[in-house]
């Protein structure tokens, strides 16, 4: 993986030069943003459902056995809006489609369909890469706000209804509105950005250096959604950081 | 695009000394060769002599490690030849992009350079279509077609571009002989319409000797011959005799 870190910059800082052309490509990046959505939007409700009823479910009982019944709203909010939904939905959408670019600029590059956009004189950087890095940069930030709704959502449920807890919705969310602030939401999108610039460049890279048949796309994919993940996991570590920083010098 | 004489003329195309070697593996040695405006000239040799490396060469995909080609004079390699002339290679696979329509294929260097309105490169492209036989196509995917009509459709984006060479990778391969003679009729009449120069590369003899003005003989990385399809045929040497009549063995 490492070895292809210096191409993967290069492509990114390509498609970045390319940006001034995204809106002659807006077609494309309209399709492949419905793409995303449509194709995740049922997933990413239901994993962030049970994401958000499983912290309740975790940390509710020890919280009430001790007395901080309270104080729950405010431990699931937190943890689905500046870690769980970012990171998780990352994952998702790195599964769901980094594969799928990986598979379809892969079967391009293998079926000679690149090389056929060169000898045109249409540059796949334009054509293939702009668009999906685009579309994906604008939707994952939307799914992670709609991801940390429904798992909000979803751990206020497990916390009325379980007979362990039986905190109400209103003790729930009287303490998570003390506890999250919107620059809390605005941590978990701001790491979901750069999540979505790691997916699409890793992925499209990994689509057009695709070298073989069916196998190589096979294998392309597979790289595609394990790098995403790696990266994903160390950059969530290095933006956390940074936020921290900038809070911690009164910058937000 | 079509506004002079001059523009729709074929070009001259010159190849001096290339050599290319991948690892110890000497592909092309020392090819040289002239193609002259509007002139078919096919390159004729078995599998593994190096023509697929020659063409890639042709056409940018590869850069050879000495030598040059020159298209009326100017080196192929340099920024401002793609503007200056057009180029357009018809590949073997036909290279169509498979999840566009056909009509989107054929149109697609109009649409991406955006050099027509979008009703006339729907015109542009029926004509197109029309020209290689195949009416009423537009809305069909390419694996909805046959080999052959796929490699049509291949040469009728080619003619979108206005072409000024064309470079066909085996036109022939894969198919069927009537198929074949369909696309060589393909190849002389565009000659005729639009006096293209015309460089075809292949090892099917029956097209060789059936549409060349002149013909080259390729074999291990060099040339055997260069000759009008008579001086090939009466050439004296033992590869390109065994080449041009090898046939089956029956006893009995």
């Amino acid at each position: 993986m490492f070895r292809n870190i210096g191409e993967i910059v290069l492509l990114f800082w390509r498609t970045l030069l390319a940006l001034p052309l995204a809106w002659r490509q807006r077609q494309k990046v309209l399709e492949q943003f419905f793409e995303i959505g449509n194709a995740s939007l049922l997933m990413v409700c239901m994993l962030s459902f049970f994401i958000g009823g499983v912290i309740s479910l975790n940390f509710g009982p020890t919280l009430v056995e001790r007395s901080f019944a309270n104080i729950l709203g405010g431990v699931v909010g937190l943890g689905i809006a500046r870690e769980l939904a970012p990171v998780m939905m990352a994952i998702l959408i790195a599964g769901r489609i980094g594969s799928a670019m990986a598979a379809e600029i892969g079967s391009m590059r293998v079926y000679q369909e690149i090389d056929a956009l060169r000898t045109m004189n249409i540059n796949p950087v334009h054509y293939l890469v702009l668009p999906r890095l685009v579309a994906i940069t604008l939707a994952l930030p939307l799914l992670v706000v709609f991801s940390i709704l429904v798992g909000w959502f979803g751990g206020a449920l497990v916390a009325n209804y379980q007979h362990q807890m039986d905190i109400p919705f209103k003790v729930f969310f009287a303490n998570m509105k003390d506890l999250v602030a919107l620059k809390d939401v605005a941590n978990g999108v701001f790491k979901s950005f750069f999540f979505a610039i790691i997916i699409g460049v890793v992925s499209c890279h990994q689509g057009l250096t695709t070298i073989g048949g069916p196998r190589g796309i096979g294998r392309s994919v597979t790289k595609a959604v394990v790098n995403s993940i790696v990266l994903i996991v160390i950059f969530d570590y290095l933006l956390t950081s940074f936020w921290l920083l900038l809070t911690r010098m009164g910058l937000i | 695009m079509n506004d002079s004489r001059d523009q729709l003329s074929g070009v001259n195309l010159v190849v001096r000394g290339l050599h290319k070697s991948f690892g110890e593996q000497k592909v092309l040695d020392g090819i040289g060769f002239e193609v002259r405006p509007g002139e078919i000239f096919v390159i004729m040799g078995p599998s593994g002599s190096g023509k697929s490396v020659l063409l890639k060469h042709l056409i940018g995909l590869e850069t050879p490690d000495a030598g040059e080609i020159l298209l009326n004079g100017e080196p192929i390699h340099s920024p401002e030849i793609a503007a200056k002339y057009r180029l357009a290679l018809v590949f073997q696979s036909g290279a169509l992009l498979n999840s566009l329509t056909v009509g989107e294929n054929v149109g697609l260097y109009l649409t991406e350079h955006r050099l027509k309105p979008a009703a006339e490169i729907e015109k542009i492209v029926s004509e197109k279509l029309a020209d290689v036989g195949l009416n009423g196509l537009m809305d069909k995917l390419p694996s909805e077609l046959s080999g052959g009509m796929r490699k049509r459709v291949a040469i009728a984006r080619a003619l979108v571009i206005e072409p000024q060479l064309i470079l066909y990778d085996e036109p022939t391969s894969e198919l069927d002989p009537l198929s074949s003679v369909v696309i060589g009729n393909e190849i002389l009449n565009l000659k005729r319409r639009i006096h293209v120069t015309s460089l075809v590369v292949s090892h099917d003899r029956d097209l060789a000797f059936g549409v060349a003005d002149r013909i080259a003989v390729i074999a291990e990385g060099k040339i055997l011959i260069i000759g009008t399809p008579d001086e090939v045929k009466n050439f004296n040497h033992p590869l390109v005799q065994e080449f041009l009549h090898a046939d089956f063995k029956r006893e009995g």
